[in-house]
């Protein structure tokens, strides 16, 4: 197997913010994206303070080591952001920091859509 | 210091064995000759050493030693046997039946005979990994020229009923070959008993070195095959190429500290797999993959529900085992073994190959259940499958699911 970068091997061993918020209260965006079928599910999870900035994110992913470690890293990214700068985050940065084969820069695609579904499950549930 | 993985990969290959190497090593020092050098001590001694261990191949198999014909291992065995038997019988018929689960190196023959005009039948096996009989039977025809079964499977340790097999092959007037690479050392070949006409044998999975195998080829009745490899007509014209003394030399003596060791041996093997499941059945949605009885002492296969093979495989980097996952391999397809015995893809990709031999301790048992049990759980946290899971959500009815249809619960 090809070796991972440290960064890589970092989020995958010691993975930050795994967990689950409160799916039903309004402050929180849940997206859940992948199938079971393609070997990756990330669900990513994000907490809206008052005043629009990500407070915190959480995450759960069945994927591989690259899966893991972008879901870990976007939860990392995504803190004090504001919902547009969130969006704006873009899978490059996670493939660079990250340093993602090419084989593996779906792990990456996917993360972001994760964070478009989280961030319009919130605004969807804010009207 | 950073230990060495605890290895659990014997069905990869073995280390071979210390007395092995020191039968060897003086075939490469002062007795180099080449054996068919008949005309000085150098070849006559080698001839010598050829011969015996000839013997103690033929002795572990029930064969006679005139029936044991070297190659370079159990793949040029079975194109041997395979390619051989086509050419030599392609007159009565060309017609072959094989199973889903061989190895590559039966698959592949078939697949390149199939390019030659031959017809291949690839029979599936039952959700326990055992060839139905009935499905043996109805395949034969009066053009099939050649049946070739492993007695062994090397991905879930089942053992067929070769016997069985042997005898509608018998009385269909039809060749039988068996793929016995994985087999030797682990269950009992008496070849004077088996209706079987070929068997293809592997050194390095038995504690010899790699580079070195055997093919058995039928004296009575005395079964023709062409010859695939051409130039000087050693091993009675089957294969040609100076003989390896020193590798020939080792695999007679892996093969003789079989015979002396199996019953012994696989003995303790049984008892520590036995450990092994008992520890990791433990755990949930854990499923043995094939069935646990027709099976070598050595093998525990095993899936593991909820978490991606790829991230389950390098978890587990303080084991050295292999995986059904293909994830890191260009295709992206999961063991075809294992989707031939029913499991999803899912189940498929989550698999792993334990197989334990005769340098396996009950530390090391210990120590893998420990390293399983701690893995599986840090990527459970993680996973948001085995989430919903305990919250009793019927994956199948999410719309990020694969279709759980064919998944097999133990």
């Amino acid at each position: 197997m090809k070796p991972h970068s440290v960064t890589l091997e970092d989020h995958y061993r010691h993975p930050r913010n795994v967990g689950s918020l409160d799916a039903a209260c309004v402050n929180v965006g849940t997206g859940i994206v992948g199938t079971v079928a393609e070997g990756l599910v990330l669900k990513l999870q994000i907490l809206v303070d008052p005043t629009g900035i990500i407070e915190s994110a959480r995450f759960k992913t069945y994927g591989c080591a690259a899966a893991i470690a972008s879901s870990s890293l976007v939860t990392e990214l995504l803190q004090g952001k504001t919902l547009d700068q969130a969006l704006a985050v873009h899978n490059s940065v996670i493939a660079q920091a990250l340093e993602l084969p090419p084989v593996k820069l779906h792990c990456s695609i996917l993360a972001t859509e994760a964070i478009t579904a989280a961030v319009n499950d919130y605004k969807g549930k804010q009207e | 210091m950073v230990r060495p993985p605890v290895y659990l990969d014997y069905a990869a290959t073995t280390p071979v064995d210390p007395r092995v190497v020191d039968c060897m090593v003086p075939w490469l020092y002062e007795k180099f000759g080449n054996p068919a050098s008949n005309t000085h001590a150098y070849g006559w001694d080698a001839e010598e050493a050829v011969q015996q261990a000839r013997v103690h191949v033929a002795d572990l198999v029930g064969a006679d030693a005139r029936e044991i014909v070297f190659t370079s291992g159990a793949t040029e065995s079975n194109n041997l046997a395979i390619k051989g038997a086509a050419a030599s019988h392609s007159a009565r018929g060309k017609h072959i039946i094989t199973v889903v689960t061989e190895h590559k190196a039966v698959l592949d023959p078939c697949h390149e005979l199939e390019q030659h005009g031959y017809e291949v039948t690839y029979l599936g096996v039952q959700d326990n990994g055992l060839l139905n009989l009935e499905s043996v039977r109805a395949a034969l025809r009066p053009d099939t020229i050649l049946v070739s079964v492993m007695l062994v499977n090397n991905e879930i340790g089942v053992i067929q009923d070769i016997a069985a097999i042997g005898m509608l092959c018998r009385e269909n007037g039809t060749l039988f070959h068996v793929d016995a690479a994985q087999a030797t050392g682990k269950v009992g070949i008496n070849l004077q008993e088996l209706p079987v006409d070929l068997m293809s044998f592997s050194a390095h999975k038995t504690y010899g070195p790699k580079g070195i195998g055997a093919l058995y080829i039928r004296r009575k009745p005395p079964v023709r095959i062409s010859a695939q490899m051409h130039g000087g007509g050693h091993e009675k014209g089957f294969r040609s190429g100076t003989l390896a003394t020193h590798q020939i030399v080792g695999m007679g003596e892996a093969f003789r500290l079989a015979k002396q060791e199996m019953a012994v041996e696989n003995s303790r093997i049984l008892g520590l797999r036995q450990r092994l499941w008992d520890g990791l059945s433990l755990l949930d949605a854990v499923y043995l993959n094939g069935d646990l009885n027709q099976r070598v002492p050595h093998n525990l296969n095993v899936s593991f529900e909820y978490v991606e093979g790829e991230s389950l495989i390098m978890a587990l980097d303080k084991l050295a085992v292999s995986s059904g996952s293909a994830c890191t391999s260009a295709s992206l397809e999961p063991s075809y073994t294992l989707r031939a015995i029913g499991r999803s893809d899912e189940l498929a990709h989550s698999s792993i190959r334990f197989s334990l031999g005769r340098y396996t301790s009950e530390q090391d048992i210990d120590f893998t259940i420990q390293v399983v049990a701690q893995e599986l759980a840090r990527l459970r946290e993680i996973s948001p499958l085995w989430d919903l899971a305990q919250q009793g959500t019927d994956l199948a009815a999410t719309p990020w699911a694969s279709s759980a249809a064919g998944k097999i619960s133990a």
